[in-house]
């Protein structure tokens, strides 16, 4: 197996009864890498980062954290991966550093004190240490399960809905902050409905209902659903620079929207300087030409589409 | 172990910032403590026991036991030792509604997934709750023996009587039998909790496995049972297996995934 491969999932499928919840996943995530778990309620985002954090054994397949199998080495799972719960879970009548702690000790961490104190300064909870968690806001909490995910240094981490519930800057900072862990090489699977994060933060993302509907970076995905588009920001609206445009072969769709001129192709790097050439020659006065980032929400909303 | 004791520190430090928590924990000990003390007080002040009851009223195998008390004695004997079985029962009776909400109060309050996403084993968690709701009963129903027993000798009871309540048939009674029943009712408790998803249910199935003891202490009184030495070394031998059983049951029904997936 490889080594860089933190992470890897061969056919994991779970069922509960007759319902099939998750359904022969295969994918790997490596050191350093932000992997995405994208779809709907009741897709099996939450089952399959259960079963890979050995909370619930798979049904069928295998996966492999850390180089240790689920469902054989659950005890070794358990102690080299974080898990961010959909919930914050914490104890409401403990202080915040009653709360990490305890959990300090149920992972035998060895400079309990410092790692505290580190994670509480880091994420500014530390002046508040000593209040009882069930004063503190939905971000403090959230944040203060987060510090309890990383007391004990796991290479792997599961998120659940990190930033879900969380006022803008909250979720910013939060943001900022998982960007970070990636930096310190670890792998991460996040579960988020919110497809504007994933998009800013994952480097790969799955989007899964059941079953594994597409696998790519925010990028490729975009691509592979919608192609590319260029708009051509013209000064006047004319529909004959769309017919111009047209008759070239790797051109796939050219329309008029207004002023814009929305062409579709592949590899516009090597076709666009041709195409503005002739558009000028036929007497277009280009404005400014950009590509048009396809939302991924519209990319995911397309996916799930299709599967229903 | 190191484990165990964290769970049981936690649980300790999150039901006792509740005051009324420490005080329901010491209230059914001190009012067994109480309670006998003032009826030997108030027997005392009105007048010789045997006056008013009747030797012949006693069971007769609790006469055996009278050896060397006069009929006064005997019948104060008589009274403390129906309240000595009760410090036995007390350490069952009291822990039954914090273990019976330890596992379905934990997923309640959402809990429960980050503790069992730590490298705690089954056994390690079940331990933990069981013995953080016993230990706090047992060691206040202990505190409270000795509370009674300086209160009897000062209030009332003859130094005769006082001997025989430290007979090792009371002894093992209130020291071994006690602890070894709050465990098995712990255990019921906490095995209830892991399979109902309100802790209402809990309290109230759980509260139904005090129905015997209280058989036991009726029993008792009324002489339909005898606790002697016999008796009390095979309900601690039968209790001991019992623990042991039951902890190896509640292990094997405790499915963490079940208690994740279905509960909501």
């Amino acid at each position: 197996m490889d080594n860089s491969k933190m992470i890897v999932l061969e056919g994991l499928s779970k069922a509960f009864g007759q319902v099939q919840a998750v359904d022969k996943l295969s994918f790997s995530v490596q050191a350093g890498e932000i992997f995405g778990l994208l779809g709907p309620n009741g897709a099996g985002k939450t089952t399959t980062i259960r079963m890979l954090g050995a909370l619930i054994g798979p049904s069928a397949g295998d996966a492999w954290i850390n180089g240790y199998r689920v469902g054989h080495q659950d005890q070794d799972i358990r102690r080299s991966v974080g898990i961010l719960t959909e919930a914050p879970g914490l104890y409401d009548q403990l202080s915040a550093e009653r709360n990490l702690e305890f959990y300090a000790q149920m992972y035998a961490v060895g400079d309990m004190d410092t790692q505290i104190e580190r994670y509480l300064k880091m994420l500014g909870l530390w002046e508040r240490r000593h209040e009882a968690v069930g004063t503190f806001s939905k971000g403090m909490r959230q944040k203060l399960a987060i510090a309890r995910t990383l007391l004990h240094e796991p290479n792997v981490l599961f998120l659940d809905e990190p930033t879900s519930g969380l006022d803008p800057q909250a979720a910013r900072m939060m943001r900022g902050f998982i960007a970070d862990l990636k930096s310190d090489g670890r792998a991460i699977i996040m579960c988020t409905h919110n497809l504007d994060e994933a998009d800013r933060l994952c480097d790969r993302i799955a989007v899964i209902k059941g079953s594994l509907l597409a696998l790519d970076t925010p990028t490729a995905l975009r691509r592979k659903l919608f192609g590319r588009t260029v708009v051509f920001h013209l000064s006047e609206s004319d529909g004959r620079f769309a017919e111009v445009i047209s008759r070239f072969e790797f051109v796939q769709s050219a329309d008029m929207v207004d002023n814009k001129l929305v062409v579709g192709m592949d590899e516009p790097e090597q076709h666009n300087p041709e195409l503005i050439r002739v558009l000028v020659e036929a007497g277009a006065e280009i404005q400014f030409v950009g590509e048009l980032r396809q939302r991924l929400e519209d990319v995911y909303l397309q996916l799930v589409n299709q599967e229903n | 172990m190191k484990k165990i004791w964290t769970l049981i520190r936690k649980e300790w430090a999150e039901v006792f910032k509740n005051r009324f928590v420490l005080f329901t924990v010491a209230f059914l000990p001190l009012l067994f403590t109480a309670l006998p003390l003032i009826i030997l007080y108030v027997s005392k002040s009105s007048g010789d026991f045997s006056d008013a009851i009747a030797m012949s009223d006693l069971p007769p195998q609790f006469l055996d036991m009278c050896d060397g008390l006069d009929a006064s004695g005997c019948m104060q004997y008589f009274i403390v030792s129906q309240f000595m079985l009760l410090f036995m029962m007390v350490p069952m009776i009291v822990p039954i509604t914090f273990a019976s909400y330890s596992i379905v109060g934990e997923k309640t309050t959402r809990t429960l997934e980050p503790l069992l996403a730590t490298p705690i084993t089954t056994l390690e968690l079940l331990t933990g709750k069981a013995l953080a709701a016993s230990i706090p009963a047992v060691v206040a129903t202990w505190l409270s023996f000795f509370l009674y027993m300086i209160g009897a000798r000062l209030l009332a009871v003859s130094p005769g009587v006082l001997g025989k309540l430290f007979d090792p048939l009371w002894l093992s009674a209130i020291f071994v039998v006690g602890p070894l029943l709050a465990l098995a009712g712990v255990s019921i408790a906490v095995m209830i909790s892991s399979r109902v998803t309100d802790p209402r249910v809990a309290e109230q199935i759980s509260a139904i496995f005090v129905l015997p003891l209280i058989g036991l202490f009726v029993g008792q009184s009324t002489g339909l049972i005898f606790i002697n030495e016999q008796i009390i070394l095979w309900m601690a031998i039968g209790l001991l297996v019992l623990d042991f059983g039951l902890f190896a049951f509640a292990t094997q029904l405790f499915q963490r995934e079940t208690i994740l997936t279905r509960w909501k």
